[in-house]
This record gives structure tokens, sequence and C-alpha cells, in this order.
């Protein structure tokens, strides 16, 4: 019988997963929308608690990072928690954040002079209970940085996002997921001008007791759509070229 | 309580200042001068030099006459002042009111500070053992008025305490210049005769006041204590205010984290009672050795939370340099404010922008990192990007205007546009490809152009014409033409990036 091996299957996993010390996640877990990407998770949802890694490499790159960053804001600020967005050299421009469903002035923004000090104001605001997340733009984190931020979100509960851009070299830390977002060709609803909405190449490069992996992912109509198979695509875009 | 006051005429203070800088100068005639119509008068003079009948205000030309080897020391104006202020601090450990009176002179108001130090006469003796063990000539009294104070120290025994009510007894034996008189009223009395103050006392008021003016009966009822003096202390004394003298002088970070948390108790329980929490707070650590260390802290919304505002002081406690220890600390709130009860009711609630902790979470970036590196930003009606959003004043600042959501707007915004070349075909079009930082984008996808104009009640310029565009590789960027094609070939700037 097919569904009952799947069953055991499944019930083996979640057995490993408790033994490997990760508690299956509170009822009141609140769903970001990802679709897809969640399944790559352990026990299938996206992690709160836990401080997410986000690498970036060019300036494009780094505002697909942002957007895609917003887009996940705006579930978890849905239980009326504010939102600290610290940097060095901040360049995001708040009222952007509408277009993701953030109220940009509920967003605090800590603007250092130093990149040294945003791990310490990061760890300081990560200890806050209540708050709905924190991001920190800071290319460099060691290990014990980022056990540190660990330690944070475990007690308090809230989600952090480590914005690295160019980071010189990818040590291995204590981050529950390491994705990669790159911008993607936008698709314009057939026989509209100008661009579509919002397309990324998200990818999972690493996730704890997890699938990485890589999705189109669409920002429409206020939330995440996975976008079908590219190559099912291509030959659509001809066929609208051509006609 | 009856009044005390105690006032200390240091009759030597800027030669002493000077021995003391320099041991050297110790039983050596020295004086200070100050210019003065193009001759140099003397303004101070050791207690040698005196002794040798030069005394202030002469010219320096006829003392070195009387004394060829004086040493002279240019004076600077404004130091005896200063001298004065510095010592009135330091009095501050004796009392909170602590005043300067020049020239020479301290007063200090010690109604209700005597007992901590086992009653009056010890309190005295005290001041006047530190003050000489500094190194300075002091002569103090204490009365219930200032002005017999002040008469007995200048003129009486040496370290008098008159006792409330005897202070027309004290007087009478002294000279009228006893009672800061002008010294034009007081060559009037000398020339009539009136040596002391018991010979013209029994007067009537009448005739005194109109042979001398109303000035001596003022100064007679201020030092009789029938006419209120008041004094303008050196530092404001704060309502809030907590203070904690040492037994033994504290050396340690413990030592003042003990001293801290208790003095954060104890003002904390007044804040809670009278329903207030402070914005601001001081702890002022007086040293052994007369110098005082202070850190301070602030907070973005009134509190009185012990645990928090210790936080606060936390990682500022190793800036006080403890040298030889501190005998004193003195925590003082100088901005109090009413709390809102609503305050202690979210305590558990959410994290919004109003709850308490969001605001000890800033007291504390603010504290360590400046309190300008916190920014919150709401809508402006302006249609130029660059302000269409200002910063909020405070967290609880709700905003007037909407965030609009019908334009896209990039989510990083250079704060200075950035030159592009570009390949554009027509004017009104989108470009087809354009050149920025060296690497040449093909544009496929283009929106716009979305028009706006400079706010010219605000500053003149050209207009932008802006346009979202998309590369082959799917990114895209805010580009603007910078205003009209006429003639010549305009500018084109890139502006920000899309998500």
């Amino acid at each position: 019988m097919p569904a009952t091996r799947k069953d055991i299957i499944r019930q083996l996993q979640k057995d490993i997963l408790l033994w490997q010390g990760v508690t299956p996640p509170a009822a009141a877990a609140v769903p970001v929308g990802l679709g897809p990407v969640e399944e790559a998770f352990p026990h299938g949802v996206f992690p709160v608690a836990a401080v997410h890694e986000l690498l970036s490499e060019a300036v494009e790159e780094a505002a697909a990072t942002s957007g895609f960053v917003a887009g996940l804001l705006s579930p978890l600020m849905q239980r009326g928690g504010a939102c600290i967005w610290i940097s060095a050299a901040r360049q995001l421009f708040p009222p952007a954040l509408k277009a993701f469903g953030v109220e940009p002035e509920r967003i605090i923004f800590i603007d250092l002079a130093r990149e040294k000090d945003v791990l310490w104001a990061m760890e300081e605001a990560l200890q806050c209970e209540g708050l709905a997340a924190v991001i920190g733009e800071v290319p460099e984190i060691s290990f014990t940085a980022s056990r540190r931020l660990q330690l944070a979100v475990e007690q308090s509960r809230v989600t952090g996002f480590v914005l690295r851009h160019q980071p010189r070299d990818l040590n291995a830390n204590a981050c529950t997921a390491r994705w990669r977002i790159r911008p993607a060709p936008s698709q314009p609803e057939p026989g509209m001008p100008g661009l579509g909405f919002p397309r990324w190449q998200v990818e999972l490069l690493k996730v704890r007791n997890g699938k990485p992996g890589s999705w189109l992912l669409e920002w429409s109509a206020g939330r995440f759509q996975p976008v079908v198979e590219k190559t099912d695509e291509q030959p659509q875009v001809q066929v609208k070229k051509t006609g | 309580m009856a009044q005390r006051f105690v006032t200390i005429w240091l009759y030597q203070l800027v030669t002493d200042w000077l021995t003391i800088r320099r041991p050297d100068l110790q039983h050596q005639p020295f004086v200070l001068t100050a210019p003065d119509r193009g001759r140099m008068v003397i303004t101070a003079a050791s207690t040698t030099a005196q002794a040798q009948g030069i005394c202030a205000g002469m010219v320096l030309a006829d003392a070195r006459a009387i004394m060829p080897a004086l040493q002279v020391f240019n004076d600077r104006p404004g130091l005896e002042e200063e001298l004065l202020r510095a010592l009135a601090k330091w009095c501050i450990r004796y009392t909170p009111f602590a005043a300067i009176d020049p020239p020479a002179g301290l007063i200090l108001d010690a109604s209700g500070c005597a007992h901590l130090w086992g009653g009056e006469g010890p309190y005295l003796e005290a001041i006047i053992t530190r003050l000489q063990a500094f190194g300075y000539q002091v002569r103090a009294a204490m009365a219930g008025t200032i002005g017999a104070a002040w008469a007995v120290s200048r003129f009486g025994g040496r370290h008098c305490i008159i006792n409330s009510g005897k202070e027309q007894e004290a007087l009478l034996p002294l000279p009228p210049a006893a009672l800061r008189l002008e010294p034009g009223i007081v060559e009037r009395l000398q020339k009539l005769g009136l040596g002391r103050v018991s010979s013209f006392i029994a007067m009537p008021r009448s005739a005194l006041r109109r042979r001398f003016g109303q000035e001596l009966l003022l100064r007679l009822d201020q030092a009789l204590g029938r006419e209120e003096e008041t004094i303008q202390p050196l530092e404001p004394v704060l309502p809030f205010q907590e203070r904690l003298p040492c037994l033994e002088p504290i050396l340690t970070a413990t030592g003042i984290e003990i001293a801290l948390k208790r003095l954060l108790e104890a003002l904390c329980h007044r804040l809670r009672q009278e329903g207030k929490g402070l914005r601001s707070a001081v702890l002022k650590a007086f040293r052994v050795d007369g110098q005082v260390a202070q850190i301070t802290i602030g907070t973005n919304s009134a509190s009185h939370n012990v645990d928090h505002l210790f936080r606060l002081f936390g990682h500022k406690i190793a800036t006080i340099e403890p040298a030889l220890g501190i005998e004193l600390f003195l925590l003082e709130a100088p901005k109090v404010e009413a709390l809102s009860t609503q305050q202690e009711t979210l305590w558990t609630g959410g994290c919004g922008l109003e709850s308490a902790r969001l605001s000890e979470l800033m007291d504390r970036l603010a504290n360590r990192l400046g309190p300008d590196c916190i920014h919150r930003y709401l809508p402006q009606e302006h249609y130029w990007p660059e302000r269409s959003v200002r910063p909020a004043a405070a967290l609880h600042e709700k905003h007037a205007a909407a965030w609009r959501s019908d334009v896209l707007r990039p989510v990083r915004l250079l704060p200075v546009p950035e030159r592009i070349t570009v390949a554009a075909p027509i004017p009104d079009y989108p470009p087809m490809l354009f050149r920025y930082r060296n690497q040449v984008h093909q544009v496929r996808r283009a929106d716009g152009p979305e028009r706006i104009e400079r706010e010219w009640w605000l500053e003149a310029g050209p207009h932008r014409d802006y346009y979202v565009v998309e590369d082959e590789a799917g990114r895209r960027y805010w580009i603007f033409r910078s205003g009209h094609y006429d003639g010549s070939q305009p500018h084109w700037f890139l502006h920000g990036f899309f998500a």
C-alpha cells in the first residue's frame, strides 16, 4: 500500500527531526505564503523564530532581496508588531514597502556609522519579545555572532534577517537558512504594455534539516505566487510575440 | 525648621591657589598683577608680601621699590570667580544649596544638614579642616542669617557658631563695615564717630534712613533676620534627587553598581508614588580628590523601571574613574514627566510602536549608539521623490497624509541620482539601451513616462520624466530624463532599483 508507506516515511522523518531537537511548530504558526518554498523547511513551515541569511552580489540583487524580505514582512507584521531595520549604509526607500503590504511607518530604521555596531544592535533588538522582525544589513557575520543571534531569537521568537551584500567569505554559521534572491524577467499580462509583476529566482542554498532548492516566485495580488515551469512559458512568450 | 547659613571667607584665595599649584612659593613674597590704565596694579599679594606692607591695589613699581626680590605673576580676569565656582561645587557634598559670594566668599545654606555630621560644631569643623587641608586659609561662621554669618566670618572671632536669635548680640561689637555696606556709608558713619554697630543700632529708624539711606536699614534687617534674604544656588536643586554618602571611598565597579541600584530604587519608588517617570537621569560621583565624574542617560518615554534604567547606565559605569575613591553618589532626574498608566497595561502584550518594551529597546540603542541613529518615516504630500518622506519626530507620531499606493517606487533609492548614457529612439520614448557604470543594459520592457515637476515654490529647475525599465536579465531600474529635448541633449540619470 503506497499510502501507508508514505505515512510511515513521514512519521519516521518526524521522529528523526524530533531526535535532532527540532520541535514541531506551534499551532499558531504564521503562514508567510511562500507556497512550495515552505515545503523545503522541516515540518513544511517557514521557521519564524530563526535567523535567515540572504546573500546578494550586485546592487540589483540587493534590491530584489529587499523586496523579497518586504514581502515576508507583511504577514509577519500582521499581529501588530513593529519591525526594526538596522544598517550602516541604507538605501531602502520607505514608500516602496507599501507595495509589499507593509506600512512603512511601522518600521524603525537604525542608521549606524559602523558595521561593527550593526550586529550589536541586531542582537539587542532580537532580544525584544513581540517584535515582528529585525533586519540587519551587514556583509560579514562570524560563527560566534550568528550563534549569539540564534540564541537571542530562540528566547524571544523574533524573526531575524541578515542581508549580506557582497560577503567576502561564506563561512559556516548558525543561521537557519541561507537564501539568494535574484531578479528575474517579469511577464506582463497578455496584451498589456510595460512591466509585469516583480519576479525573483529564489534559491535556498542551505536549510537546517531541510531540502535546498530553487523556485521562481512572483509578487502579485499582495502575495507570493509560484510561477509555473519556465520551460512551459518560453513557447508561450514566443507565441505572443509572433501573434 | 530654622534656617542656618555658613559663610566661608577665603581671604587669600588666589595666592593660596597658586601656592597649592607651586609648593616652592610657600613663604615666598609674590604678587599677582593686572594692567590698569597703563600701569601694573597688584590684585593679590601673598601673606609674606603682605607682612612687608605690600597689599592689593598698590602699583607694582612701588612694591618693587619696597622689595626688589618680589615675584610677579599675571592675574587672569575671572580667575577668582572660576576658583570660587569650583569650590562651591565641591561644597555640594555638605549641602545642596551652595552659592558663590564674590569677592572670595562662599555661602552655604546648611538648614537641616548639620545633624548628618553630628551637630553644627563638627559640621563647620569638617568644612574648615578639609579646606585647610587643601591649603586654603579660611574663616567661616555659622548663623541664622546670611548677614550675621558674613559679619562674624569677616570681623568676628575664629569659626564662630551663632545660635539663632543671638545675631544682635554677635553684631554689637563689630564695625559697620561688617554689615556689607557701601564704602561711602561706612565712611560717613566713621566720620560721625559711629565705629560700632552698637553705637547706632538703637537709633530711630527714621533718623537712620534720612542720614544714611534705605540700604543701611535693609542690611541691618537682613543681618537680624527681619528681612528675608535669598541666595542663588550654584546648581538649581532638583526635586527628584537622591544622595548616597559612603562610609569608605568606593573604588570598584561593583561598588558603583550597588550604589546606583540603591539610588535608582529610592528614586523610582518616589516617582512611582507620584505617578511620574523620568526622561533623563544623571549620576554624579564625588571623588575624594574633589573631582566630580558623571554619567547621563536619556529615555524616549517616561520610565520608572529600575531594571531598565540600570541597564541604560550599565555600560557607562566603566567610564567613571574612581581615582582615590568616591565618597558621595548623587542621582538626579532633571527631566521628569507624568507617566500614563497605559504604559504598564501594555507591558505584556504585543510589541507595537506604543509598547514600553520597544521604547526601552530604543533607549538602549540610543544610549549606546547616539540618539541620531533612530529614524522613522512618515509620508509627506510632495511628488518630488526626495521630499515624499519626512522623519517622524516621535515614536507615537501618526501620519496625517496617506502613503501613496498608486505609483511604483523603487526599493532602493540612490541619495544622489547617477548619470547614465542612453540611446533613446525619439523624444518621450524610453531608451533602448543605457550604460551604467560601464555596463550596457538592453532595455526589454519599460513603463512610463511619469512626469514629476519640480515644485517651483520650493526650488527652480527642470522637471523629470521617470521610466521604469527592465533589462535582459530581469533587473529593474528607475531612470529619468531631466528636462525637455530643446536642441541640447538632455541628461539621463539612474535614480533607483526596483525589487
